[in-house]
């Protein structure tokens, strides 16, 4: 398939006064068109960094996109002038984010926030907009559309909110929806409803899907590839079911042994990984991960280890990585 | 609700779990008031946060309860703290019940039954050091009165938590979530209390941090024979370390079985929906599954639906259950469901 997002070799740094810290570090990834691809990784790792990154929405000062380039579908995103990353976002890159508390406007109307950015983008007239409105509001399952469209973000509970950011996401027929966290404020229930309805329409409508999450099962459940971070560098990356039955990275690995399972009885205990994630204003050189890893040898102190190659589009950052399995086997 | 039979037994199984009732809700109603008028303030409605909840905790176990949000879950905690007084119902405790006790005839009470909170963040006071907030406790209770001898006591409260005694000098400022959730778990060990109540205890930290706190969570309970009562959201946690597990839906329990059983041979609709809903780790057990997804959102416990609270989101229902309240029955031994359909 083509490829829709190429980023290479991304670092955003953000300048504070405890230090500069080192948010995304040398990031290389792809996303092709209509697939799926969950970027995980605990708070802090850089995960929605990196997204803000490729929408260039990173506050400056203090952060700033220092390094990289970022290619989506012919344009050179950290090249474009203001105004035109402005007709890339919500047009051809929408996002959909975590909290629908707050990302939409409580004192304008449903309607007015998802036909603004139609006529703005589609240059398309208000009653066309409105029509166009009322069709998106009823595929994401809103029941009663013509009236929601009048009604305010506090009429609406979190699992109808989100369906609006959708919706909104989804009105300029995007090539590519990043989605931070686009469930974690929702309750399970509501949470399958979502990404079930997300996964239907970005299945219909062709359109390729970032998902950012700390979630293992959502991605499980969802994601054709995924990017696994840690301390602000991708450390693997494959397709999931390479990534969840043969992972290569010693922090996947300890990931995948300390979440609790629901269909695994009681009784096994959980492995977790000692320690704590690293301070990124004081990285140490060699590999981030080395005073909590198992298997951490000495090489990993002086040199920051290098993305190889595991199998076909599955890749690791360890220098253990072709002694992994014996590792593994062996604890 | 129909009363739930006592088993006289106290044999302790293998795990340290024994069949001896330790703690009993009876019928716990929380009506919350809603007013209306800003001078003369009048009740126009209540919200029925936990309407009618029976269920036991067993001495040694871990009685999970799961919800999601406003099912009434952290309500139910709460009222057995006896931080809020609950409108009907009783807490039989060490043979007393304690709606009926006076604030005096809590304080012993309150030193057995702890509690750990969910925030890290706001849970601890950002001006004290460490150290004074464990002491804090044991002054209050008068437990330890020499100064020197409750210092050691910190020590050793924040070592058996998996810290630093040296952090007692600390604030909480100066450490991760992590390490605020192991204060949490130190300062309700304090007073050497047999019950702990855990709201949602692990929720807000990230999966690797969660799981050191789980081990620890499950390590203290055999060291110092606890009970807990593990209220959570992620029903993954709770199966990992609940030996029970009762699931609530708008202010009323719909389940309740021994966790293997629940989570193997969910009987409620609601529980079926909640199991489906939760996603798997595993790219092909979710391949294999089957995702139903339930319809609709939770309606307002100001107005519950009539009959069985879940009907109007029901997969199997009748019409006789927008008018009957199901019976909380035994369908096998040790496993009940409020459902007629079942």
């Amino acid at each position: 398939m083509a490829k829709l997002l190429e980023v290479k070799n991304l670092t955003t740094q953000f300048f504070t006064s405890a230090g500069t810290v080192q948010a995304v570090d040398d990031v290389s990834f792809d996303i092709d068109e209509g697939e799926t691809v969950a970027v995980v990784g605990e708070s802090g790792c850089g995960k929605s960094v990196s997204a803000l990154s490729i929408l260039r929405l990173i506050p400056w000062p203090p952060g700033k996109i220092i390094g990289g380039s970022i290619h989506f579908s012919g344009h050179d995103l950290l090249a474009l002038s203001d105004d035109e990353i402005r007709k890339i976002r919500g047009r051809e890159i929408s996002m959909v984010f975590q909290e629908p508390m707050t990302s939409l406007n409580p004192v304008l109307s449903i309607g007015l926030q998802l036909t603004e950015t139609m006529e703005h983008h589609l240059g398309i007239s208000n009653d066309k907009a409105h029509q166009r409105a009322t069709e998106l509001l009823a595929k994401v399952g809103l029941s009663d559309p013509e009236r929601r469209l009048s009604q305010y973000p506090h009429h609406l509970s979190g699992g109808m909110r989100q369906r609006v950011m959708i919706a909104m996401a989804l009105s300029c027929e995007p090539k590519l929806i990043i989605a931070d966290e686009p469930t974690t404020a929702l309750d399970v229930t509501i949470q399958a409803q979502i990404l079930e309805l997300m996964k239907d329409l970005t299945k219909e409508l062709g359109v390729a899907l970032m998902v950012i999450t700390h979630n293992l099962g959502v991605v499980a459940r969802y994601a054709d590839r995924v990017n696994v971070m840690y301390a602000g560098k991708l450390v693997e990356m494959g397709k999931a079911r390479q990534i969840y039955h043969d992972p290569h990275h010693p922090y996947t690995l300890g990931l995948l042994a300390s979440v609790p399972r629901m269909d695994q009885p009681r009784g096994s205990r959980l492995v977790p990984i000692e320690g704590q994630p690293p301070d990124l204003t004081r990285l140490d050189s060699g590999c981030a991960f080395r005073p909590r890893c198992r298997f951490a040898v000495e090489r990993c102190a002086s040199e920051i280890p290098i993305l190889q190659s595991v199998d076909s589009e599955h890749v690791a950052a360890c220098w253990r990585v072709s002694e992994i399995s014996e590792l593994k086997a062996a604890s | 609700m129909t009363t739930v039979q006592q088993s006289p037994s106290s044999l302790p199984s293998a795990n340290g779990v024994s069949e001896e009732t330790f703690l009993q809700v009876r019928d716990l109603k929380m009506y919350f008031p809603v007013t209306e008028g800003a001078i003369v303030q009048k009740i126009v409605a209540h919200v029925k946060a936990v309407d009618g909840v029976s269920f036991d905790i067993r001495r040694g176990e871990t009685l999970g309860l799961v919800g999601e949000s406003g099912c009434g879950k952290t309500t139910v905690g709460r009222c057995i703290l006896q931080l809020e007084h609950a409108t009907e119902g009783e807490i039989m405790f060490e043979g007393q019940n304690l709606t009926k006790l006076s604030q005096k005839e809590l304080v012993p009470v309150r030193a057995k039954i702890q509690v750990i909170f969910q925030d890290p963040y706001s849970s601890l006071n950002p001006r004290m050091k460490i150290g004074t907030m464990l002491e804090e406790p044991m002054r209050v209770h008068r437990i330890i009165t020499d100064a020197s001898k409750r210092k050691e006591r910190v020590r050793e409260l924040l070592s058996v938590c998996g810290l630093d005694p040296k952090f007692a000098d600390r604030y909480p400022h100066e450490m991760s979530g992590g390490q605020r959730q192991r204060v949490g778990i130190a300062r309700a060990l304090a007073l050497d209390p047999t019950f702990i109540i855990c709201d949602e205890a692990v929720s807000a930290l990230d999966v690797s941090i969660q799981a050191q706190v789980i081990n620890l969570l499950e390590d203290l309970r055999k060291e110092f024979d606890l009970t807990y009562l593990f209220i959570a959201h992620d029903l993954s946690v709770v199966r990992h370390i609940s030996n029970r597990v009762a699931v609530m839906y708008l202010g009323n329990l719909v389940e309740l079985a021994d966790g293997d059983e629940l989570f193997n041979n969910p009987t409620h609709p609601y529980t079926r929906a909640l199991l489906d809903a939760v996603p798997i780790p595993d790219p092909v057990v979710e391949g294999d599954r089957e995702h139903r997804v339930i319809k609709g959102e939770v309606p307002s416990p100001m107005n519950p639906p009539s009959g069985c609270v879940f009907h109007p989101r029901c997969p199997l229902a009748v019409d006789s259950c927008q008018v009957s309240v199901p019976e909380f029955r035994e369908v096998v031994p040790g496993h009940r469901v409020a459902c007629s359909q079942v």
